[in-house]
């Protein structure tokens, strides 16, 4: 028992992110007021602008109340505990939380002005502007070629086969991907690694020229050559697109993001500069977060 | 340190007892494999040992005389001429030839050898070759049914020989001499059902499966997918939903029987369609059939991992294109080989088609959807429902050409499996 409880303790000291919380240590007297966000939340030029969003399952408010803007050609990372309501945030902002029945999103979330939760919106076109990188690499069980060019097959991108051809070589150029694939683009993606199968992924997404590119976690299930080859791919692209990334690695946000938010039990609590986040965090409870006092 | 040791000491000892267990487990699994194994064996053992015989035809070869004068004939292309002219004569001339010790008191009993429609078999072959007449020709004849009893199961009491001693003498002998030889039954493959054992065949039976099988398939399949599909993906989550979720469940318990009631209901005595007929049988082993396709497709709906709806959602491809592009594709395979179990278990179905008609006695090979039609289980059940003993390998034979057609179609949903699913 004895050996059992120290390591536990010299685990959460290190920040890292698969720690067991240890509910204990919250710092109880820190009281979140509702719909605060401290730091920046808003941006001049913004390209999402979200106000007072609120999601439910069913009886559950798993976001409460939150409000932030998302800059154009932005890397915002989101962070925080597993459970704060980060993926179900980034998830509105394509509307992929539309599958789930008993999931009913609140406020105001706008795209360019145009709102994205407008029942006349079709979401086909909403997916088409903004596209989705997963969690776990998840490549159609189909070729290379097939997997980049499903995209802009779907929507009538290309005409011709060779247009085809440009946009599948080009999507793979930016993904980092072409040297490698070249010669097999007829070959099954789900043989390929899970780091190239994520860049894949990548590719996949960027084909159909969205304006912003969400991440959900894109990184978690490699291993950190991969990781990095994303991350470098990650910076690439944040000359041309608005990328929301959710992390659990906080070295991860300070390396690609330009801006960090914070959330916490589906409140947002802080959103600034990310080296600001990670040198001088203004709220208590980020600063808790990432010094590792909790997970 | 001590509490470690009493540990360790703990664990060893319940270590034997957890590998006896697992001995003993293993040999549970042994028994019941061998127990299922050796009920096949048996099972094969007895349906081959019985109908092998129905493989083998009982032929006589004969040097038969065309004598015109003995048949009443001297033009062999009149029609007219044929139809009254007298075949057995000739035959039973040229098998007493064969016979030495066979006098003209022996007629009766050496016409009884030949087979009643070896003179059919005679004058078909004169229709087509009118210049036979007056000359003589070596053929092959099918034996008397009880000749054919006597060859194959002579020795053997449960067979009842109908043969007279001297018949049996004659048998042996001819048999030694070459003229009754057995060979490959072609006759059962090539002829429907007869009165009579020797002539009687399963084609009609398996052209009429055939038939039934491909209304069955043709409805069965679309239906059963799209209704599938649409309780998977667009079905809205309520309580109207469940309770088809519920009733088709239920449909799948239902006795095979209940389906030919209701096929007899609807099908024959409202909408007034005939009896006995392949659409008919494969109307209602659709219905028959439809909740084993429903329930597999779902499974293999649900089985399409999560992450690839979501990918192809997150490009902003439409539902209609989820589904089209990715779902289906990958659940193909469950759903095939879901159909084709279904398809087997509609294939070996006898009760629902007893009710529909589809147990008449029919000679003709079916020619189309609306003929009149017997399948393959249902001629096992006649024939095995038989007095006649000749008929009963002749049930045997066709159990076995049934089992060969659900071995094939169970070994092609197999190889459609391995096959689709390496794709992924």
């Amino acid at each position: 028992m004895n050996t059992l409880n120290t390591t536990v303790t010299s685990e959460a000291e290190m920040p890292e992110e698969n720690v067991v919380p240890v509910q204990e240590e919250k710092p109880a007297e820190t009281v979140i007021e509702e719909g605060k966000t401290v730091g920046r939340p808003f941006a001049d030029d913004a390209k999402f602008k979200l106000r007072n969003v609120e999601v439910f399952y069913g009886q559950d408010r798993a976001i409460k109340n939150i409000s932030l803007d998302i800059g154009r050609n932005e890397v915002i990372a989101f962070i925080g505990p597993s459970g704060c309501g980060k993926s179900t945030f980034l998830r509105c902002l394509n509307r992929m939380n539309d599958s789930i029945d008993i999931c009913r999103v609140k406020g105001s979330l706008n795209l360019d002005d145009q709102d994205i939760y407008d029942p006349k919106r079709d979401v086909v076109e909403l997916r088409a502007r903004v596209g989705m990188v997963f969690q776990k690499p998840n490549p159609f069980p189909k070729s290379i070629y097939d997997n980049v060019a499903y995209g802009p097959r779907i929507h009538g991108l290309a005409n011709r086969k060779s247009d085809l051809d440009d946009i599948v070589e080009n999507s793979l150029r930016k993904a980092g991907l072409w040297d490698e694939v070249k010669d097999r683009l007829d070959a099954t993606a789900t043989g390929m690694s899970g780091g190239q199968q994520q860049r894949l992924c990548i590719a996949r997404a960027i084909a159909v020229s969205p304006e912003v590119v969400l991440m959900d976690e894109p990184c978690s299930a490699l291993d950190p050559i991969a990781t990095a080859k994303v991350e470098e791919l990650i910076a690439e692209l944040s000359e041309s697109y608005t990328i929301v990334i959710v992390t659990h690695s906080m070295q991860q946000a300070a390396r690609v993001s330009h801006r960090t938010a914070y959330f916490h039990l589906g409140h947002l609590v802080e959103v600034n500069e990310t080296n600001k986040v990670f040198t001088s965090p203004e709220h208590e409870l980020t600063e808790s977060y990432i010094t590792g006092r909790f997970g | 340190m001590t509490d470690q040791r009493s540990q360790a000491e703990i664990v060893r000892q319940s270590l034997k007892r957890r590998y006896r267990k697992e001995r003993r487990f293993r040999a549970y699994g042994i028994l019941a494999i061998a127990i299922a194994l050796s009920a096949l064996v048996i099972l094969f053992a007895d349906i081959i040992g019985k109908g092998y015989s129905g493989f083998v035809k009982t032929t006589v070869t004969l040097d038969v005389q065309l004598d015109g004068e003995m048949m009443y004939i001297d033009d062999a292309s009149d029609e007219r001429q044929l139809k009254m002219a007298d075949f057995v004569e000739p035959l039973i001339q040229a098998l007493m030839k064969e016979i030495p010790g066979a006098t003209e008191e022996d007629r009766d009993a050496v016409r009884d050898l030949i087979n009643p429609y070896a003179s059919v078999t005679l004058r078909d072959a004169l229709q087509a070759n009118p210049d036979w007449l007056g000359t003589t020709q070596t053929m092959t004849f099918l034996t008397h049914t009880d000749v054919d009893v006597y060859v194959k199961h002579g020795d053997d009491d449960a067979y009842s020989i109908k043969l007279t001693e001297e018949q049996q003498a004659w048998v042996d002998r001819l048999l030694e001499q070459g003229a009754i030889d057995t060979s490959f039954n072609d006759v059962f493959f090539s002829n429907g059902d007869s009165r009579d054992p020797s002539k009687a065949g399963v084609l009609g039976a398996i052209v009429g499966s055939l038939l039934t099988m491909f209304v069955t398939l043709v409805l069965s399949f679309p239906i059963g997918v799209a209704a599938a599909i649409y309780l998977e993906e667009f079905a809205p989550q309520n309580k109207f939903t469940d309770f088809i979720e519920v009733n088709i469940n239920n449909l799948a318990a239902v006795p095979s029987i209940i389906f030919g009631l209701l096929g007899l209901a609807v099908f024959i005595n409202l909408f007034g369609m005939p009896r006995s007929v392949p659409v008919v049988g494969g109307l209602v082993l659709t219905l028959m059939t439809l909740p084993t396709i429903i329930i597999s497709s779902r499974a293999a709906i649900k089985s399409v991992p999560p992450s690839i709806r979501e990918a192809a959602e997150g490009i902003g491809a439409s539902k209609m294109q989820v589904v089209l592009h990715h779902v289906l594709p990958l659940a193909m395979p469950g759903m095939l080989t879901g159909s084709i179990i279904g398809m087997a278990q509609a294939l070996g179905e006898t009760a629902p088609l007893l009710l529909i008609g589809m147990v008449a006695f029919i000679v003709d090979v079916p020619d189309g959807f609306f003929d009149s039609a017997t399948v393959l289980p249902v001629q096992v059940f006649l024939w095995a429902g038989s007095p006649e003993l000749a008929f009963i390998e002749r049930a045997s034979a066709a159990i076995m050409v049934l089992l060969t057609f659900l071995i094939s179609m169970n070994a092609l949903a197999i190889w459609m499996r391995k096959r689709l699913e390496r794709r992924w």
